[in-house]
């Protein structure tokens, strides 16, 4: 497609994510595993987390879906993987207010990296929940990992 | 089909001389919702201009007016379908279809009685609005739901129809055309068995009546629905038909439907206004009875044979290209216009979404019919489904932006 419109979707950087998935696979050893499906298109993902010290040391995941939703997966483990918990959350609300922006946030680079290749999708209101697809799944393991901590300690 | 003009049809939808991205646009997602034509409109604009007030209620001119009109759409309907006025139901849709009956069915003064050991009929190809107020249905009384499966072919698997449908089984619901795979099933094979172990019988018309002469009586069934958004027709109105409607208890509760209201309860109107409480869908209805004159006008047997040369056209193209395959049936045999096809290597969203970039609509995604999609192993599948304003340019841009799909996602 050569228009201008599928462009600002269908960036290199969504493509090659999608193409050669970062962190893809489901690995041990993890806190909370969570199944999270796209209930219109029924795309679905498996995700792992684990949290050790407030440090989220693995994502892990498989799931099946449109580019979107596999290339959104692949760039939030990037950007979360290593990190310290509350630099991950922060990334997640910058992704998540760059999605309802419907194209009119300017994304911050450092805080999103390849993420903001996504602002273009932020235009396809019927596309945003495939690109948040991942984010709320890891969201709600590591809501669930925190609370298991919180419990044992 | 000599006498069937397409071009002339097309002159009637406004919408199909707008461009989307700069191409124009090709509809190819009738199944999911109809483009209304001018004469629709029209005929709801001058009710409501001219003749609306509630209906049922009054004795001012306008009320009466009203009333006639409504009244005259259901006859409309009625001769449409081939029955009698007083078993036509306005409804929204086909979902508050299917659910005033599986409620009306639980409900005291059921002419069943539904309990652990009976049990509910239905198939795997169905639409989630006849699946799934069945299986609440079954969760309600505790009878349990069965179903038949469906072949590698997409045909209903009947080999084992004795089985699923017995003497246990006290209503069987199924579709007429399905609306993921373009199957049509052999309602008088069903419907057979059904009466053989006396079950009740529901037939989900919303992809037949738009498509094909549907004479209901000669069907043989207890039930019967369809939407008038699929056939020209504005969304929020459809149409349950019922050949024993007095004998059902009423869904839901208020006013029209009552006949002595009592503080210590009350007793209901006959068919059809037992089952049309509140105010209905009144302009609607006038429209939808206007969506079915213009269909009979066309013919409903030319409107099909344009259909199938389109159906032939898209299934001769696609069985042309590499890479993508159709799922369900593969010729025009005994099959609607509704095609599902997947291309190798691009999820349906990403086909949907270049397609649209051409100023094609299809609709992706399980088309709320998720266990189809399930038995053939994919989570989606795109969907392009002709009527009677599509020619065969329309299927000509969907083949080739097809093409442009898969080149532009490498997998060619």
């Amino acid at each position: 497609m050569s228009s201008a419109d599928t462009d600002t979707m269908y960036q290199e950087i969504i493509l090659d994510h999608y193409r050669h998935p970062h962190h893809k696979g489901l690995r041990d050893p993890f806190d909370v595993e969570v199944h999270h499906v796209n209930p219109t298109c029924g795309d679905e993902v498996t995700l792992r987390v684990q949290v050790v010290d407030g440090l989220v040391t693995d994502v892990s995941y498989d799931g099946q879906g449109c580019s979107i939703s596999q290339a959104s997966t692949s760039v939030m483990t990037d950007l979360v993987i290593g990190k310290p918990l509350e630099q991950a959350l922060s990334a997640h609300e910058a992704f998540l207010a760059l999605m309802q922006s419907r194209g009119t946030l300017e994304p911050d680079e450092d805080v999103l990296e390849d993420g903001i290749a996504f602002a273009g999708v932020s235009k396809y209101p019927a596309r945003v929940k495939c690109a948040l697809l991942g984010w709320m799944a890891w969201k709600d393991a590591t809501a669930q990992a925190v609370a298991q901590t919180k419990e044992a300690s | 089909m000599a006498g069937f003009d397409v071009e002339a049809v097309r002159k009637d939808f406004p919408v199909l001389s707008r461009e989307v991205h700069g191409h124009p646009l090709v509809y190819l997602d009738s199944a999911s919702s109809s483009q209304k034509p001018r004469q629709v409109l029209e005929a709801e604009r001058i009710f409501v201009e001219e003749h609306y007030a509630n209906v049922h209620r009054g004795v001012h001119t306008l009320s009466q007016e009203a009333t006639d009109g409504y009244e005259a759409a259901r006859s409309t309907v009625a001769a449409f379908l081939g029955v009698r006025h007083d078993e036509v139901v306005f409804t929204k849709n086909v979902t508050e279809a299917v659910n005033l009956v599986a409620y009306a069915l639980g409900n005291p003064g059921s002419p069943v009685r539904l309990g652990p050991g009976d049990e509910i009929a239905v198939t795997e190809m169905e639409h989630h609005s006849n699946l799934v107020p069945w299986q609440m249905l079954a969760e309600r009384t505790g009878a349990t739901l069965r179903w038949l499966g469906i072949t590698d072919e997409g045909r209903l698997d009947l080999s084992d129809l004795d089985q699923v449908v017995n003497e246990r089984t006290k209503l069987f619901a199924f579709t007429q055309v399905s609306n993921l795979l373009g199957t049509e099933n052999p309602v008088d094979v069903l419907v057979a068995r059904a009466k053989q172990v006396g079950a009740l019988t529901f037939v989900d018309g919303a992809q037949s009546v738009p498509h094909q002469a549907v004479d209901v009586p000669s069907l043989d069934v207890d039930f019967f629905a369809f939407t008038g958004h699929k056939m020209l027709a504005p969304s929020g109105v459809g149409v349950l038909w019922g050949r024993d409607l007095d004998a059902l208890p009423p869904f839901m509760g208020g006013g029209s439907m009552i006949e002595v209201v009592q503080m210590s309860g009350s007793t209901y109107a006959a068919a059809p206004e037992r089952f049309e409480a509140g105010t209905p869908v009144i302009s609607q209805a006038v429209a939808l009875a206007a969506a079915c004159d213009y269909l009979t006008a066309l013919g409903m047997d030319a409107i099909r044979d344009h259909e199938t040369a389109l159906t032939a056209q898209l299934l001769d193209g696609i069985r042309g290209l590499d890479g993508v395959s159709v799922l369900g049936p593969d010729t025009t045999e005994r099959r609607g216009s509704a095609v599902s096809f997947v291309v190798d290597g691009v999820h349906p969203h990403d086909v949907g979404q270049s397609l649209d970039d051409l100023g094609i609509a299809v609709r992706v995604g399980h088309h709320c019919a998720a266990p189809v999609c399930r038995r053939f192993g994919v989570p989606a599948t795109a969907r392009a489904s002709a009527y009677l304003y599509n020619n065969a340019a329309d299927i000509d841009a969907l083949l080739q932006g097809i093409v442009q799909v898969q080149a532009f996602w490498g997998v060619r």
